[in-house]
């Protein structure tokens, strides 16, 4: 039997958690800010680490944003065989993020247009929107970010070419930490992607985000890699907003994807401390 | 926490003289938010009137787009954006008065050589203490581009607002710091 997703599901769901995340630091990211500030020795890092920690919880508990950047909306559906959705599954996700943004108090941070018209939207849509197949029979996951422009600024994609292999990697990855790390509100979450084509790579670095700091990646390989780029990212001693320390990031993740035979593509998707997403089981309920 | 200096705004040149990059600080007095296109309408207005309209001259700039009011609060959330947005325009707006901005990241070598110029200073605010930071706004006020949302140029008054030096009058650079 298969699974209809409705469009009025979506849309309440997006509603319903909007709030929640723009005034509530994830769990994992909050216990990763905490720990990091028990290990940090830089007493600047520490203090850019002491003012987060009291930040998250003052958010928590006025129930007032987390950060001013309230972000742009982020909503990305997967679904596997078995579920079914309209192509306007998204329609009622704008009215969504509009009410959301305006009855929770939050910034509206979109202009019409890139390049024609950067005239305020005024009400924070649109609403960036994909549907996702997934493998699973009966998946029914809606991932939501709000994503900061700070953070998003400080990525990029590079089509590495193959031979540079995993130490290309690791060095671009470092040489974008270098760069733009102190714009992006480190400690970071960092999504790498590798894999896939050029207009792919960016979406695979961004999912990567969307996994928990405290789930580790299902492939021992790219666990292994994620602490490797970990290490050598808080080796720079770049730290807590830039101004020294230990903690330059709080996680790394990584997701690989076949591709070309003449390609290494490589996204780096930079992640603030205020790591807002989540994710809610459609088919629970 | 470092131990930290009251300073008061507008900040005066001879105190400005005595900071040094790295110094923890707490702000108090008057600043004004301004960002992306805020700067762009400012650069217009200079155009028109030859200097620093709106009472600008002398006082901080702070890059900044807050949250609507909350919890009691003038803004729910208000924190720094990256200043290296608004390189572009900080060399002019220093050689017309500002003496401070305050915001988070890098910033280019015209503006370092502007701080030393002018005597200017910038600070460094902690980027995702919005909530933290809204709690030290004792008030704002619409000064001008109310059309903008967000991005309107607002004077604010602020109490013991936790800041570094990011660069200070010799140019020295707080990111260039060893620890």
């Amino acid at each position: 039997m298969d699974t209809i997703i409705e469009k009025q599901q979506v849309a309440a769901a997006v509603r319903a958690v909007i709030p929640h995340l723009a005034c509530e630091l994830p769990s994992d990211v909050e216990a990763a800010l905490v720990r990091a500030l028990e290990a940090e020795t830089n007493p600047r890092g520490r203090a850019v680490l002491a003012q987060l920690v009291e930040n998250a919880r003052i958010a928590r508990e006025d129930n007032v944003p987390i950060c001013q950047d309230t972000g742009t909306v982020w909503v990305s559906l997967e679904v596997g065989p078995g579920v079914l959705v309209a192509a306007d599954v998204f329609a009622d996700v704008d009215a969504a993020v509009a009410e959301a943004y305006e009855t929770a108090r939050l910034r509206k941070s979109l202009v019409r247009d890139a390049l024609l018209d950067r005239t305020n939207t005024g009400d924070n849509t649109p609403a960036f929107c994909d549907v996702h197949p997934v493998a699973d029979r009966g998946v029914a996951r809606l991932h939501v970010m709000l994503k900061g422009g700070g953070s998003d600024n400080a990525s990029r994609v590079v089509m590495l070419p193959p031979s540079a292999g995993r130490a290309g990697i690791v060095e671009e990855v470092l040489a974008c930490v270098r760069e733009k790390a102190a714009n992006a509100c480190p400690p970071l979450v960092i999504g790498v992607g590798v894999g896939a084509t050029f207009d792919k790579v960016a979406d695979l670095a961004k999912r990567a985000l969307m996994r928990p700091l405290d789930e580790p990646a299902p492939d021992a390989d790219v666990a292994a890699f994620e602490g490797e780029l970990l290490d050598a990212v808080n080796a720079t001693g770049i730290g807590p907003g830039g101004l020294g320390g230990n903690a330059t990031a709080i996680g790394v993740r990584v997701e690989t994807a076949p591709c070309h035979i003449a390609a290494l593509p490589l996204a780096v998707n930079m992640g603030c401390s205020a790591m807002r997403r989540a994710t809610i089981d459609l088919a629970a309920g | 926490m470092p131990d930290a200096k009251p300073l008061a705004l507008p900040l005066s040149r001879d105190v400005a003289k005595t900071l040094q990059a790295g110094d923890f600080c707490l702000l108090t007095g008057s600043m004004y938010t301004l960002r992306d296109a805020g700067h762009a309408r400012l650069l217009a207005d200079m155009d028109a009137c030859g200097g620093l309209p709106y009472g600008l001259s002398g006082q901080t700039i702070f890059y900044a787009g807050p949250t609507p009011a909350a919890a009691g609060r003038p803004f729910g959330a208000v924190g720094p954006t990256t200043s290296s947005r608004m390189d572009f325009a900080t060399p002019r707006l220093l050689d017309a008065g500002i003496a401070a901005t305050v915001g988070k990241g890098y910033r280019s070598a015209a503006v370092h050589e502007a701080c030393v110029r002018t005597g200017s200073v910038y600070f460094v605010a902690c980027g995702g203490a919005a909530a933290l930071l809204a709690k030290a706004v004792a008030s704002s006020k619409v000064i001008a581009y109310d059309d903008l949302g967000t991005e309107a140029l607002r004077r604010i008054d602020v109490v013991d607002f936790p800041v570094f030096v990011g660069i200070d009058v010799a140019g020295r650079d707080v990111y260039a710091l060893d620890s």
